[in-house]
């Protein structure tokens, strides 16, 4: 997780060099007060000095966001494990040298919420500060997410770009679903979906749809994640599965078919019947994914006889083969997941008879392999575009797995039972 | 002839002496006491003896008519165990030849020639139990993306269904279902465990419990 302080210093010392410390610059100034972030070379992380805290439960507050802070992947976090908050002004210049562009200081106030201050190093001065609300009893979901909430909001100070710690990931677990907080902690079980497949979440991260396999056939529902509630998409008898949104949130593409499934898309509101997508002639068309404007999906098609990758348009028109290259087996393709920022389709290739992580460009059409060891499979993106959750046997038994695709780094997310078929929710607002 | 007169005075004497004694009745002989008590008990002696005699002679007969009823009963209850052991392996050879699954290989749905000969077998169940209403579930091995999978079973079950159908079977008496890679029969890796994988099982869901034999 977190390297003992020597070992960081050296790494940070070492990797940042006086360049990067020279490019952290103000990027905005919001006339509001102070809104800016910190810029840095592509590649590279700013050191983020988390100081000492002092208060009630503080401990478990810093290590929280500490570590949030150091699973998005694009800050340097040094963080030591003991000592008391410095007083009165901080010596900037003493933190440069440790490595940090930036200081986070955390206070707990009277009032139980979060006095919050990033300081930017290489200017001197306070880059932003707020206070941020606790919510809810020690270590509960409420607690958990408004520590992830400060995590995301001081990442986007720093970075210019939000966190991906409110997040959650749901996946199967012995056919329940389950869930989980980004960090892997606030794991619980759904009850009550029947045997599920396959969930996807709604845009909103209100509610997310799956498949429940069943001795009569295999129905989607969609459920609400607050109340517990679900309702079954009806459609014809047979196999209906792989679910997913529309990314404004209006229309529910699938796959159905008693032989062979082309995608069907039905408005939530129920106003209309589902309508057939894809015309895939007794192929099997199933595991569709949008483009973020919703103009396109990619899916999962064995219409050339072995499974590829093809892109439509979201009314079925223009479908055309993604994965064109000689890459892998040429045998097996599939699990496809369009990156929220819209420039990759992460998907699993088959590689010497075992799925592979690759993501394709949808510019270049160049793919990059992101895996080796085991079976690695079902690759669904973090809202920041930049990490994937996915299956890996790597451990010995299938697990979730996390990778951030720029700088390769990988983290274990589940432990224990096989854990597969994740999906990696939107950011999740404090308010319920 | 000195002694006659002796003689003749005994005469007399016995003469006189009858004489005396004529007016009275002479006492008769008292009859032979006969025992009716020995008698009865002689007879019932015989008669319970006889009695005995036949009634061994009837439990002896009832007893061989009894073995010989049994016997009889035996031999038709053997025979009828028989004949329901027999209609019972037949019955049972039958829902064997119905439930036995058929495979496929690896990524495919359409079926092999022993595939073909497997569902033939099954066809005879099917044509004399008209009411009778199947279920066909089709999966797969590990190997491929679980959710694709569950696609995958559904194309095998369809196909075992087309086949049956086009063999003349009513389609609304097959139901289909696919359970993808989740229920294998085989646990484990290797080609040996997947080919026990990729199959069609078969599943009688109405009419089950009162088949008539083909």
């Amino acid at each position: 997780m977190i390297l003992p302080v020597p070992t960081l210093l050296k790494v940070v010392i070492r990797s940042l060099s006086a360049a990067v410390l020279l490019s952290v610059t103000v990027l905005a100034q919001d006339p509001q007060g102070v809104r800016i972030g910190l810029t840095y070379a592509p590649g590279t992380r700013p050191g983020l000095y988390v100081l000492p805290m002092r208060g009630a439960d503080a401990d478990s507050i810093r290590a929280i966001i500490t570590r949030d802070l150091d699973f998005g992947d694009r800050l340097s976090v040094i963080a030591p494990d003991s000592g008391a908050p410095p007083i009165g002004k901080l010596n900037y210049a003493l933190y440069a040298r440790l490595g940090s562009a930036a200081i986070l200081q955390l206070t707990r106030n009277v009032g139980g919420s979060l006095h919050v201050v990033l300081h930017d190093v290489v200017a001197g001065r306070v880059l932003n500060t707020t206070e941020l609300p606790i919510g809810g009893p020690l270590y509960s979901p409420e607690w958990r997410l408004s520590l992830h909430s400060v995590a995301d909001e001081v990442e986007r100070w720093a970075t210019g770009v939000k966190g991906i710690a409110s997040t959650r990931v749901l996946f199967v677990r012995g056919g329940t679903l389950w869930l989980a907080d980004s960090d892997g902690e606030n794991l619980r079980e759904l009850p009550g979906v029947g045997y599920a497949l396959g969930p996807a979440w709604h845009p909103t991260g209100t509610m997310f749809a799956y498949a429940d396999l069943r001795d009569d056939g295999t129905q989607v529902v969609v459920r609400d994640v607050q109340r517990g509630t679900s309702r079954r998409i009806v459609h014809e008898q047979g196999v209906n599965m792989s679910p997913a949104f529309s990314p404004d949130g209006r229309t529910l593409v699938f796959a159905s078919g008693s032989d062979g499934t082309d995608l069907f898309a039905v408005p939530l509101d129920g106003a209309e019947p589902p309508y057939r997508v894809t015309v895939g002639r007794g192929s099997t068309n199933s595991q569709p994914t949008f483009s973020p404007d919703g103009r396109r999906i990619a899916f999962t098609t064995s219409r050339l006889g072995r499974n590829e990758i093809y892109i439509t348009d979201s009314d079925g028109a223009n479908p055309e083969l993604l994965t064109t290259s000689g890459f892998g087996d040429q045998l097996y393709r599939a699990d496809p997941s369009w990156s929220p920022d819209g420039r990759f389709v992460a998907f699993s290739t088959q590689i010497e008879g075992r799925f592979q992580i690759a993501t394709i460009g949808l510019r270049d059409r160049a793919v990059k392999q992101h895996t080796i060891d085991g079976v690695n499979e079902d690759p669904s993106w973090a809202p920041d575009a930049r990490h994937l959750v996915f299956t890996s046997s790597r451990s010995g038994s299938k697990q979730l797995w996390v990778l951030d695709t720029e700088s390769g780094r990988l983290r274990q997310l589940t432990h224990g039972s096989a854990s597969r078929m994740a999906a990696w929710s939107p950011r999740i607002s404090l308010s319920r | 002839m000195k002694f006659r007169p002796v003689l003749l005075a005994t005469v007399a004497t016995l003469v006189v002496a009858v004489a005396a004694c004529a007016p009275k009745v002479p006492p008769a002989l008292p009859a032979p006491k006969i025992n009716q008590d020995s008698i009865d008990a002689a007879n019932a002696a015989r008669a319970k003896a006889e009695a005995d005699a036949r009634a061994r002679a009837d439990a002896e007969a009832r007893a061989r008519r009894e073995a010989e009823e049994r016997a009889r009963a035996e031999a038709a209850a053997r025979a009828a165990r028989e004949a329901a052991d027999r209609a019972a392996a037949a019955m049972a050879a039958a829902r064997a030849a119905f439930a036995t699954a058929i495979y496929f290989d690896y990524d495919a749905a359409d079926l092999k020639p022993e595939a073909r000969a497997l569902l033939d077998a099954k066809l005879p169940l099917m044509r004399a139990n008209a009411n009778i209403r199947i279920r066909i579930a089709g999966h797969t091995d590990e190997r491929g993306s679980d959710e694709y999978n569950v696609a995958l079973g559904q194309r095998r079950a369809a196909a075992a269904k087309r086949y049956l159908v086009d063999q003349g079977i009513a389609t609304d008496r097959i139901d289909v279902a696919s359970f993808g890679e989740e229920r294998p029969a085989a646990m484990g890796a290797g080609e040996e465990n997947w080919a026990r994988n990729r199959r069609d099982e078969f599943e009688i869901i109405v009419g089950g419990e009162s088949l008539r034999l083909p």
